[in-house]
């Protein structure tokens, strides 16, 4: 935010630097289920961002003073490669990387049914690949098709989407450029079903009617989110829904040896 | 939802999904606000009496009461053992719940860290602190065979409907089978038996989710107990 350069970032046709409209979303594609060893994964490209999920658990919590006896507590690690821009990040958590763990664990305890698995912890970790500006939104909605995948007992997805203004026009979805030298960045993100806001940030400067109008558009973009990460989901169990399963209902059946 | 009463064709439902509208009752794997029945785990939807149900496709293993199944003592302590089951709580196993008359602090003369025991789920509190039994018939220390480990979720596909799965699987490779209900399984017989038998279970988990499973598990095993036989 706040850098100054004489990058048309709109130009007169009212396009973007990639040919976007203003309410266009980049591109996103997730496929759910692509670690082995985790109890459930995501792989998300949204734009240039390359996002990895995985979630496991509920499992024991460790140490035992985190342990909260009324219900699971759920634990995020947002991490960005050392690859993943184009100066070298020096590895390891840093000021931002703690934040957005802790605003991204904090909107996935919302929809998470914690008070199932009372003393003990669902931990998320979040890779981030290829960092190309919104990869708080790309990490969150990427977890939340991990925890489903991980069959965790959840109220409802969470999608998260971003809007900002760049050349005092409020534009969906910022890229890297826009996020550099625009003014404004809004990530949000909502539990689709009931439309409650479970992040909400702001960075830079907005008037009170863009700032709604920002929310607006971003809200409305979360909507088809929702339908791709459903759809990741679907195309992961496809088989399973046609196939008839007796079997289950003799859960209770038991071996004998 | 578009569907009636008696649900024969299952239904893939991911969660925050509407699961019913027409006031049947909230069962497992479910949540009701204001009325309406959402999904509160991706699972297969499934109506019987009066209730919705979605059974999960996948998670761990959270233990119930009576549940019989596989545990590996982790700890000996003076007078109980630390069990894990494969589950988020790890369980204790006092000495009193086993059928042993235990001298304190002698514990280790009986089970020693590493040694694994079928023992029942005897009380889960609201806490999830879970209390472990061995004191019922049937109920051992397990010696010799081999342990797998599969998805709890996939136990009732491992034993089949009316534990048709599980016979085949005795039938065929001549194996003692015990199946954990949380997913552990403990395989004793002949060695040919046992790499068949892990063999067809591997492919039950894998293809858990195909038509007519029984079938090809049972073609499976026939070409290859033919194989065995013949060498």
């Amino acid at each position: 935010m706040g850098m100054k350069s004489d990058i048309k970032l709109i130009d007169k046709k009212g396009l973007r630097l990639d040919g976007r409209k203003p309410d266009e979303l980049r591109p996103i594609k997730i496929e759910a289920g692509v670690l082995k060893r985790a109890d459930g994964s995501a792989y998300l490209e949204w734009g240039k961002n390359k996002v990895l999920a995985a979630v496991y658990g509920p499992r024991e919590a460790h140490p035992r003073h985190l342990q909260d006896s009324s219900k699971a507590i759920v634990q995020c690690r947002y991490n960005m490669a050392p690859f993943s821009v184009s100066d070298r990040k020096r590895p390891g958590p840093d000021r931002r990387s703690v934040e957005i763990s802790k605003i991204i664990s904090e909107a996935l305890e919302n929809v998470v049914m914690t008070e199932l698995f009372p003393r003990s912890s669902i931990d998320v970790f979040i890779e981030v690949l290829e960092a190309n500006a919104g990869t708080r939104c790309a990490g969150l909605t990427a977890a939340s098709v991990a925890l489903a995948d991980a069959g965790v007992p959840m109220r409802d997805l969470v999608v998260a989407c971003a809007a900002g203004k760049i050349e005092d026009t409020v534009v969906l979805d910022l890229g890297k450029e826009e996020d550099n030298f625009g003014q404004a960045d809004v990530p949000l993100a909502i539990v689709p079903r009931t439309g409650e806001l479970v992040l909400l940030q702001m960075d830079g400067d907005l008037k009170q009617e863009e700032l709604f109008k920002a929310m607006e558009m971003a809200m409305n973009a979360s909507m088809q989110i929702y339908e791709i990460q459903k759809d990741a989901l679907r195309r992961r169990y496809a088989v399973v829904a046609e196939e008839e399963k007796d079997e289950i209902d003799s859960a209770q059946e038991e071996a004998k040896t | 939802m578009n569907e009636e009463k008696p649900s024969v064709k299952r239904e893939l439902v991911l969660p925050g999904e509407v699961v019913d509208t027409t006031g049947l009752r909230p069962g497992v794997g479910t949540y009701a606000e204001n009325g309406t029945i959402y999904a509160a785990q991706l699972g297969i939807k499934n109506i019987s009496k009066n209730y919705v149900n979605v059974f999960p496709l996948n998670g761990r293993y959270i233990p119930r009461y009576g549940d019989k199944v596989i545990g590996i003592i982790t700890e000996a302590g003076a007078s109980s053992w630390l069990v894990d089951i494969n589950s988020p709580y790890p369980a204790p196993l006092h000495v009193n719940d086993v059928p042993w008359k235990v001298e304190f602090g002698n514990t280790p003369a009986y089970l020693k860290v590493g040694d694994t025991v079928l023992v029942k789920i005897d009380g889960v509190d609201e806490a999830k602190h879970v209390r472990v039994s061995m004191k019922e018939q049937g109920l051992r220390k397990l010696s010799g065979g081999n342990i797998i480990e599969i998805p709890a979720s996939k136990v009732p596909r491992v034993i089949g409907k009316g534990g048709s799965m599980i016979n085949l699987l005795k039938e065929h490779t001549g194996c003692r089978v015990f199946v954990g209900q949380n997913g552990r399984i403990w395989i004793d017989g002949d060695v040919d038996g046992i790499a068949l038998a892990i063999r067809a279970i591997k492919k039950i988990d894998e293809e858990a989710q195909t038509i007519g499973l029984t079938d090809k598990i049972r073609e499976f095993l026939e070409k290859e107990s033919e194989n065995i036989r013949r060498n």
